[in-house]
């Protein structure tokens, strides 16, 4: 056996042991999946405030802000930070609107970072919890009281919001809809097992405490929220997930949007993971050590493998072609291309593991829709989603792995008509 | 938060996904049988065939040179054979009885060929055949380019015949073959065409224009030659005759 086929089966194994891992997780805590559809009430109104940094955002910020004060939830109960970052546009006229709104405080400062405005709003907060909400996000007007019942278990330190894509219209978009939907449902196996990395910039509720105890937001190579999530575990805090906690979100329309995103992402991914490398296979720290980070890190060996792996398939393929045209020209009998001989269909054994693999993930995605629509759902969004990501997934993970070895940042203000939440990594 | 770890899930999770790969691996394995008796069942017809095409020319071949019936047949159910082995040596894992096929029918390819060479001796050069050798020892680049050649020929007239022989092939009746014709190892690809022995690559054309009576009978024209009918000697009856009477005394 070559190789490269040696290293396929390894990784193809991991693969498939991760997402049997979740499904495993799924039958054993499906009835704890909590679905409601109804309005709830609350015994108790704990003060929650939110903080909305905000960088050339003057279009979205006010459907932003209006998704926030239609929430059912008591309004003396809940305090909403605007926080400019030095926008370039007219973001701080949009926010002046606000200024003498009861439970609005607004804030301008020069350009910083996501980072430096989250602090800023972390330093005039006056809520028992905090949340951030990016200014491009919309929230479920159910979505913060489902998610404050997640914190009567007091070891509960944050809690992960469900995102969904707001309004998908192109094919893009629907495949990120299903890419969305795994998100809910990978998020959730990893909540049941205290194994969440990352507390999305739409609306992850936090007790104030924690920023007391482990301090403000980071820069974290422009993912300060995989940074503070990462942080907590090192602290032994638990991080749950509210499936129906929704958040509507804008999601990148092109090709070059998503990747530079995916870009950003997946390099914060690997260079917080490797900044938090202390965590690795420490079975002190629990799943997040022995199991999601080195899972996410076999996800993107895997990704680029089969990239590189496919690659030399097709470099084979070309070459035989070239060889075959420049011996006998392009008059060569077609053969038995169209021949329906059984034989011919590959029965290795890696075709039944891709099928299985192709099976668990189809799986994920159901799940995970079942979790937003509280109904199973095959859609044709699966399909979308195996296929483009197969395609453009390795080509920005590569990228991801290329700058985290160069040192090349991404840039978050360069990409603000991209969407800046990350629900899934 | 009390971290903790469960341990015995993580065992369990290890167990089933073995559990799936095996299934993989042995629905694999099943399938691979399934091929490899397919490949012996067209053997064997290929070998009944082959005893019935050399028994009906046995038969045949003091009255006429009529052409000997499922030729075309045969020559499809070679190429069938060997696309099915090479595709299984390329993609079914190595296998012994794979090997074992390839030899069968490398034996079964020299048999036809002498059929093939007795109905010409007989008939006149209707078919052409070609032996052809490779090697799959090494990586043979200029064996693969004449097996593109051999394979646009065998397109474009119908009445090539190619008989490929694997040179690394341990076979004593190959060795035999390779043995009469000289072909040395080092010099493959080869061709036996009109008992000439021809080594490394040959393009179409040079093949064309160095056998120009063997390639003519493009696609489209009738194979076989309209042979003379054989005439039987008429038995004539008189009806006018007048029956003899058996029963006069």
């Amino acid at each position: 056996m070559e190789f490269l086929t040696i290293v396929f089966y390894f990784l193809t194994f991991l693969a498939v042991y991760v997402q049997v891992f979740f499904l495993v997780t799924f039958f054993e805590k499906r009835k704890d999946i909590n679905i409601r559809k109804e309005d709830i009430e609350l015994d108790h109104y704990p003060k929650v405030s939110v903080i909305v940094p905000c960088y050339n955002e003057e279009k979205t910020l006010d459907n932003t802000i209006n998704s926030l004060l239609s929430m059912n939830y008591p309004k003396d109960r809940l305090e909403i930070l605007i926080v400019d970052d030095g926008s370039k546009d007219g973001t701080w006229d949009q926010a002046l609107k606000y200024k003498d709104h009861p439970q609005i405080k607004i804030f301008h400062k020069e350009n910083g970072g996501k980072h430096t405005a989250l602090n800023l709003g972390l330093e005039n907060v006056t809520g028992e919890f905090v949340g951030c909400l990016d200014a491009d996000s919309t929230v479920h007007p159910e979505t913060l009281k489902r998610i404050i019942t997640f914190f009567s278990n007091p070891e509960t330190m944050a809690v992960a919001p469900s995102i969904v894509i707001r309004d998908p219209k192109t094919l893009l978009q629907y495949a990120q809809r299903a890419e969305y939907d795994m998100a809910h449902y990978n998020k959730k196996m990893l909540a049941f097992l205290d194994g969440i990395h990352v507390t999305p910039g739409p609306f992850s509720i936090f007790r104030k405490k924690v920023f007391d105890t482990i301090g403000p937001y980071r820069k974290a190579h422009h993912t300060e929220d995989q940074e503070i999530a990462l942080r907590m575990h090192t602290h032994n805090m638990k991080i749950d997930h509210c499936p129906d906690g929704y958040v509507y979100t804008g999601s990148p329309s092109t090709i070059p949007k998503l990747y530079r995103q995916r870009v950003r992402w997946m390099y914060g991914f690997i260079k917080n993971a490797t900044d938090y490398r202390s965590l690795f296979f420490k079975p002190r720290y629990g799943t997040i050590g022995m199991f999601t980070l080195p899972s996410g890190f076999i996800s993107i060996t895997g990704t680029m493998f089969l990239l590189v792996f496919t690659g030399i398939n097709i470099y084979k393929y070309i070459i035989h072609k070239i060889l075959q045209i420049s011996t006998v020209g392009l008059n060569m009998s077609t053969g038995n291309i169209f021949s329906v001989d059984l034989f011919f269909i590959n029965t290795q054994a890696v075709i039944f593991i891709s099928i299985m693999l192709y099976m668990l993930v189809i799986a994920a995605l159901v799940n995970g829709r079942m979790m937003i629509a509280g109904r199973r759902i095959l859609s044709w969004d699966i399909l979308l989603f195996i296929i483009i990501y197969s395609v453009i997934a390795p080509f920005w993970l590569i990228k991801a792995v290329w700058n985290a070895v160069t040192h090349r940042e991404a840039s978050w203000t360069g990409e603000r008509d991209v969407l800046i939440s990350n629900p899934n990594k | 938060m009390n971290q903790k770890n469960d341990w015995a899930k993580y065992i369990i999770v290890f167990f089933i996904t073995v559990a799936l790969f095996a299934i993989a691996g042995g629905l694999s394995n099943f399938f691979t049988d399934k091929k490899v008796e397919n490949i012996k069942t067209v053997q064997a017809r290929l070998a009944t065939d082959i005893l019935s095409s050399e028994t009906q020319f046995s038969l045949l071949s003091e009255l006429s040179c009529k052409q000997v019936d499922g030729e075309d047949t045969l020559s499809a159910e070679l190429n069938d054979i060997a696309d099915k082995i090479a595709y299984s040596e390329k993609n079914l894992k190595a296998n012994e009885e794979i090997t074992d096929l390839k030899k069968y029918y490398s034996i079964l390819e020299i048999k036809d060929y002498l059929l093939t060479k007795k109905i010409n001796q007989k008939c006149g050069n209707q078919r052409v055949p070609v032996l052809y050798f490779y090697t799959t020892a090494d990586n043979c680049t200029e064996c693969t380019k004449q097996g593109f050649v051999l394979t646009e020929l065998r397109t474009k007239y119908p009445n090539v015949r190619v008989y490929s022989f694997d040179y690394s092939l341990d076979l004593s009746a190959l060795k035999a073959l390779t043995h009469i014709y000289k072909i040395e190892d080092t010099k493959l690809p080869a061709l036996v065409i009109d008992e000439q022995v021809n080594t490394g690559f040959q393009d179409t054309a040079t093949l064309e224009k160095k056998y120009p009576k063997l390639f003519k009978i493009k696609k489209d024209t009738p194979l076989v030659v309209p042979i003379k009918k054989t005439v039987e000697p008429e038995v004539k009856v008189d009806t006018n005759t007048t029956p003899v009477d058996s029963n006069v005394n």
